[in-house]
């Protein structure tokens, strides 16, 4: 038996280090990857929440999350490809105007 | 006690991948460490009993989400980071209060949670069940992420097309 606090701690921990690489990488790609780090730790704890309370719903709230993560990525990696043909760089610092 | 010892293991995993994927400098080892952690939230399904959560997370997060992350890495060729410098305001702020903010986090997690503890097994997770939840009572919301899907493919379609020969005259 583990308890449910458990989980919740390890999802904290997981949404946190989505948030730091969120805030301190400088690669757009790496960025995203830390939105989905984010995102899978939202669904750890809509797992545990569904298994302590024994409710189906989280599991099926987990899809949608599945859904909006994987529609999120086709179109943000779509909208990288666009950026580094227009101004041939990955690093955001350099991606600070608008219009060229 | 098994369920303790795999839990920490997975979670161990979980939290050594998110760490690398934070150190690493080149975005293909960041996400292949992805991939570990992915995985490892897998395992961590299977011991909450959502058995069919676990095989999606696999198969579409792990597979296909990430694939597309490595295709597009290896598209662009990616290379290393270049790392710029960041204001010492915000380390001198930010590194506290995160510190102060996770801490307190876990502290009330830790002693004001009704601690009932989650059970291997406790709630199984058959796809027949979630099946009946999904097609049944989440039967708009799940038509409306088709709608949802549909306008993300039309739009990495438009956005990642190549601009056409007379636009290109113009610029």
């Amino acid at each position: 038996m583990v308890p449910l606090h458990y989980y919740l701690v390890l999802s904290g921990i997981l949404f946190a280090c989505g948030v730091t690489g969120f805030l301190i990488k400088r690669n757009i790609i790496t960025i995203f990857m830390s939105i989905e780090l984010m995102l899978n730790g939202v669904n750890l704890s809509f797992v545990a929440f569904a298994a302590h309370w024994h409710a189906l719903s989280g599991q099926v709230f987990v899809f949608f999350v599945m859904v909006v993560a994987a529609a999120e990525a086709a179109v943000g990696l779509a909208i990288i490809i666009a950026v580094y043909r227009t101004r041939e760089t990955l690093n955001v610092d350099k991606v600070n105007l608008l219009k060229l | 006690m098994l369920h303790l010892t795999l839990f920490l293991v997975f979670g161990a995993v979980c939290l050594a991948g998110a760490i690398n994927l934070l150190v690493q400098r080149h975005p293909i080892n960041s996400a292949l460490s992805l991939v570990a952690v992915m995985a490892a939230l897998a395992g961590e399904y299977l011991l909450l009993g959502a058995e069919f959560v676990g095989a999606v997370q696999v198969i579409v997060y792990a597979g296909a989400i990430m694939v597309l992350f490595v295709f597009v890495i290896m598209l662009l060729n990616a290379g290393e980071e270049e790392r710029t410098r960041g204001s010492h305001i915000a380390l001198l702020i930010g590194v506290p209060g995160m510190l102060t903010g996770s801490l307190l986090i876990a502290w009330v997690l830790l002693h004001h949670s009704g601690t009932e503890a989650v059970g291997i097994g406790a709630l199984p997770g058959p796809p027949k069940a979630l099946a009946q939840l999904l097609f049944h009572d989440f039967l708009l919301p799940f038509e409306v992420t088709s709608i949802l899907i549909l306008i993300a493919i039309l739009g990495s379609v438009v956005l990642a097309a190549k601009p056409e020969p007379s636009q290109e005259k113009e610029n």
